[in-house]
C-alpha cells in the first residue's frame, strides 16, 4: 500500500500538470475560433447528456493543422527556431567546455566558490537580466560606449535587434546548463588516467583528444539537450533582443495567442513544437539512461 | 647442470640500466627524497620498500617522468632522463588505480600505446594478441573495463603498460586492490611474465610479504633515506638497523650493552640474569650498547631446560593460534617479552604448553643478529 502511494504521487503529479494541460491544449487545436469567450468552439457541455457529446466530438477537426502547411510562415518559423537553437547549443558549447574545464582543474578548495559564481545569475529574475542584455548591446549601450571610447570602433556596432543579440542573450541565460553537466563529468575524471596516456606516448593535447574528451562526452550530450530543447521553444530571448527578422517559433506562438487572438492556430503551432520537441527529449533521456547504465 | 645465480650487483663490470646519482626532490620545504643514490641492472625484479611516505612513490614518479629531481641526476641506459617527458620514456608503469580507460575495451586499451607509436595495423594486432595470451585474457578482448573482474583489470593494466616491450616496467603497488589469495597467486604470474618478457621490473610496495616474494633485491625506504639495499634473504636474515628488523617479518628486539668482546660475545639484557651469547657481524667495544634481534621462529620453548647456548626461564603470558603456527608470547624474568614461533606439527589437543605455564625459551649463538645504534 504504501509503495502504491510513493508510485502514485509522481503519477498524480504529472497527470494533473502535465497530461491534462495538454489534452485541453490538444483539444483547442482541434475546435474552431469563435468571437466568443472562451475565444474557441465547441465547448463541453455536460448538461446535453450523450447527444452533447456525441455532437462536441464531431466537431473537432484537423483544419487548424492543416492550415498550418498552407501558410509558410510556420515551418519556416519551426526551422529557423531549430537553426538558433543548434547554431546556440554550439556556442554555448564553445564558451561552456573550457569554463567546465577550468573548473574542474582548479584547486579543490576553490571549487565550490566557482560553482557558486556560476549558478548565481539565476539568484535574479531571468527577466532582468535580458532586459539589461538591452542595456548593454544597444547602439547607446554600455557596450558600444566603451568600444569608442577606446577608440576600438568610429560607429556603433548594431547588435541590439538582430539574430546576434538572441545567440548572446542565449549563451549567457543557458551557459549554467551546459556547464554544470560537463563539470560534473570532467569533476569524476581520474587524474591517473591523463597520466596513463601520457605514459604510453600521448602528448598533453592527444590526452585531451583520446581521454579527456570521449569521458566528458556524456556529460557534453547532457549539457546540449538543455540547452537545445528550451531554446527551441523560447519566447523573451527573441522577443526582447531579437529584431523582426529573427524569426522564432515561440514568438509565433504567443503572436497567435495574444495579437490574434487565435487560440485555436496557436495551440496547433504548440501541439507541433511539442511533437517536434519530443525527440530530442527522448534521445536525451536514452543518453540519460546509458549513462546510469555505465555508471552502475 | 649448475644455474648461474643472478646477480649483476655484485659484478663491478655490470653496467646498471638505472643509476640515481644524489638525488633529491623537495615539495615547498618537505624533502620527499634526500641525496639517493641507486643502481639497478637490468632484468631485475627491484623492489622499494617503505611506508606510506618514505618517498618510493616518488621515485617512482620520477622514474615515470612525472616528478623531476630537484638535484642530482637520474640515468636509464646511461643517458640522463632528468628532462625527457614521460610520453618519450622507454619505460612504462602500472597504476596503483590500473588507469584503464573506461570508454575502450580491454583490446583497445592494450593497443592504446602501440598506436601512438603509428606502427602497422598487423604489428599491432598481433601484439596486442600476443598480451593477451601472455595474460590469458583472450576471452575478454571485446569487454569494457567496468565488464570485468579486479584480477582481470589487473591482468589488463599489466598487459598494456608491457605491450609496448619498455625497457623498464613500473609497477605502483600493482595488487593492493586484490584479495589475499589472488594476490599470492598473481605475485607468482608476475614474476613468470617478468622471466618471459625480460624486462626490468621496479615495484614500489609496502607489503613486505610482496616485496619478499617476487624480488631479485629490494630497496628498504624510511623518510627519503634508503635504509638497506640487498636480496630479500639478506634482508630478512641479516638486516642491517633496528628498523629494517622490525620492518620486515616479525622480531624480538631486546636491548642490552656488550661484556667480553670478540668473535662471540656476550648482551648483558637484566640484572641477574645470563647474558645472552651472540656471534655479530663485526667486531664491538665492550660495553657499548647493542641490540639483539631474534625472529621468533628461531626461539624454541620447552618444558624441559633445552641444551642450547642460549636458555631463559620465562612464563608463557599469550599464545596466537595461527594454524599453521602458534606464536607465545613469553615473559622473560625482568618483565622482557619474547616471542616464540613453533609449527603447529601435532593437532591441538596434543600440545602441553598453556597459559601460565613456566617455560624455558632456548635459541643459538648464532641465531640473532646484533645492530649497533
Amino acid at each position: 500500500m504504501r509503495r502504491f502511494v510513493l508510485i502514485a504521487i509522481p503519477y498524480v503529479w504529472l497527470l494533473a500538470l502535465f497530461l491534462v494541460p495538454f489534452l485541453i491544449v490538444l483539444k483547442i487545436s482541434l475546435s474552431d475560433i469563435a468571437l466568443a469567450r472562451p475565444p474557441y468552439t465547441p465547448q463541453l457541455d455536460f448538461a446535453a447528456g450523450w447527444e452533447g457529446l456525441k455532437s462536441f466530438f464531431s466537431e473537432l477537426d484537423f483544419e487548424n493543422f492543416t492550415f498550418l502547411t498552407t501558410d509558410d510562415l510556420y515551418w519556416k518559423a519551426y526551422l529557423s527556431s531549430l537553426k538558433i537553437a543548434a547554431i546556440s547549443t554550439f556556442l554555448t558549447l564553445l564558451v561552456g567546455y573550457p569554463v567546465a574545464y577550468a573548473m574542474a582543474r582548479a584547486p579543490e578548495e576553490w571549487r565550490p566558490t566557482l560553482l557558486m559564481l556560476v549558478i548565481l545569475p539565476f539568484w535574479t529574475s531571468f527577466l532582468i537580466r535580458v532586459y539589461s542584455w538591452m542595456g548593454i548591446l544597444s547602439n547607446e549601450g554600455v557596450l558600444n560606449q566603451v568600444l569608442l571610447w577606446l577608440g576600438i570602433i568610429d560607429t556603433p556596432l548594431h547588435i541590439m535587434n538582430t539574430t546576434t543579440a538572441v545567440y548572446i542573450g542565449v549563451v549567457y541565460t543557458y551557459l549554467p546548463f551546459m556547464i554544470l553537466p560537463i563539470y560534473s563529468a570532467l569533476e569524476k575524471l581520474d587524474g591517473s588516467l591523463l597520466e596513463a596516456a601520457e605514459d604510453l606516448g600521448c602528448s598533453r593535447l592527444e590526452a585531451f583528444w583520446l581521454v579527456t574528451w570521449p569521458l566528458s562526452r556524456n556529460g557534453i550530450i547532457a549539457g546540449c539537450f538543455l540547452v537545445f530543447i528550451p531554446t527551441i521553444g523560447e519566447f523573451v530571448i527573441p522577443s526582447l533582443l531579437g529584431g523582426s527578422d529573427t524569426l522564432m517559433i515561440g514568438k509565433v506562438l504567443w503572436e497567435e495567442f495574444f495579437s490574434n487572438r487565435d487560440w485555436p492556430v496557436a495551440s496547433a503551432v504548440a501541439v507541433v513544437l511539442l511533437l517536434i520537441l519530443i525527440i530530442p527529449i527522448i534521445l536525451f533521456q536514452r543518453n540519460e539512461q546509458k549513462q546510469r547504465e555505465a555508471e552502475g | 647442470m649448475a644455474q648461474t645465480v643472478f646477480a649483476p650487483w655484485t659484478d663491478p663490470a655490470q653496467k646498471p640500466i638505472i643509476e640515481f646519482r644524489n638525488v633529491t626532490k623537495t615539495f615547498g620545504d618537505f624533502t620527499a627524497i634526500h641525496d639517493l643514490s641507486l643502481n639497478i641492472y637490468e632484468r631485475e625484479f627491484f623492489a622499494l620498500l617503505g611506508p606510506s611516505g618514505c618517498g618510493k612513490t616518488t621515485m617512482m614518479r620520477m622514474l615515470a617522468g612525472f616528478e623531476t629531481a630537484t638535484s642530482g641526476d637520474i640515468f636509464l641506459s646511461g643517458k640522463d632522463i632528468g628532462h625527457v617527458p614521460p610520453n618519450q620514456r622507454p619505460v612504462n608503469m602500472m597504476f596503483q588505480s590500473y588507469a584503464l580507460f573506461p570508454h575502450l575495451s580491454v583490446w583497445d586499451n592494450i593497443a592504446f600505446g602501440l598506436r601512438r607509436e603509428s606502427k602497422d595495423k598487423n604489428f599491432i594486432g598481433d601484439r596486442v594478441e600476443e598480451m593477451l595470451r601472455l595474460t590469458r585474457l583472450t576471452k575478454f578482448a571485446r569487454r569494457k573495463p567496468h565488464q570485468i573482474s579486479g584480477g582481470q583489470r589487473q591482468r589488463v593494466a599489466l598487459a598494456r603498460s608491457l605491450a609496448k616491450a619498455p625497457k623498464l616496467l613500473l609497477l605502483d603497488e600493482p595488487l593492493g586492490a586484490l584479495d589475499r589469495k589472488l594476490r599470492e597467486q598473481t605475485q607468482f604470474e608476475l614474476m613468470d611474465i617478468q622471466e618471459k618478457t625480460g624486462t626490468t621490473f621496479v615495484i614500489v610496495t609496502h607489503d613486505q610479504e610482496e616485496a619478499m616474494t617476487v624480488a631479485s633485491r629490494i630497496a628498504v625506504m624510511d623518510e627519503g633515506n634508503l635504509v638497506q639495499v640487498a636480496t630479500p634473504a639478506e634482508i630478512y636474515e641479516a638486516p642491517n638497523s633496528v628498523y629494517v628488523a622490525d620492518f620486515i617479518g616479525d622480531v624480538n628486539i631486546i636491548e642490552g650493552r656488550a661484556t667480553q668482546p670478540g668473535t662471540k660475545i656476550g648482551i648483558a639484557w637484566a640484572e641477574g640474569q645470563p647474558p645472552i651469547l651472540a656471534t655479530p657481524a663485526k667486531s664491538v667495544e665492550a660495553g657499548q650498547s647493542l641490540h639483539f634481534a631474534i625472529r621468533p621462529e628461531k626461539v624454541t620453548i620447552d618444558t624441559e631446560r633445552p641444551d642450547r647456548p642460549n636458555t631463559f626461564r620465562g612464563k608463557v603470558i599469550d599464545i596466537a593460534y595461527l594454524g599453521n603456527i602458534s606464536t607465545y608470547h613469553v615473559e622473560l624474568a625482568g618483565g622482557q617479552m619474547i616471542k616464540a614461533q613453533m609449527v603447529n606439527a601435532r593437532r591441538l589437543a596434543n600440545r602441553h604448553i598453556t597459559w601460565e605455564d613456566e617455560v624455558w625459551v632456548g635459541f643459538t649463538d648464532t641465531a640473532g643478529v646484533v645492530l649497533e645504534e
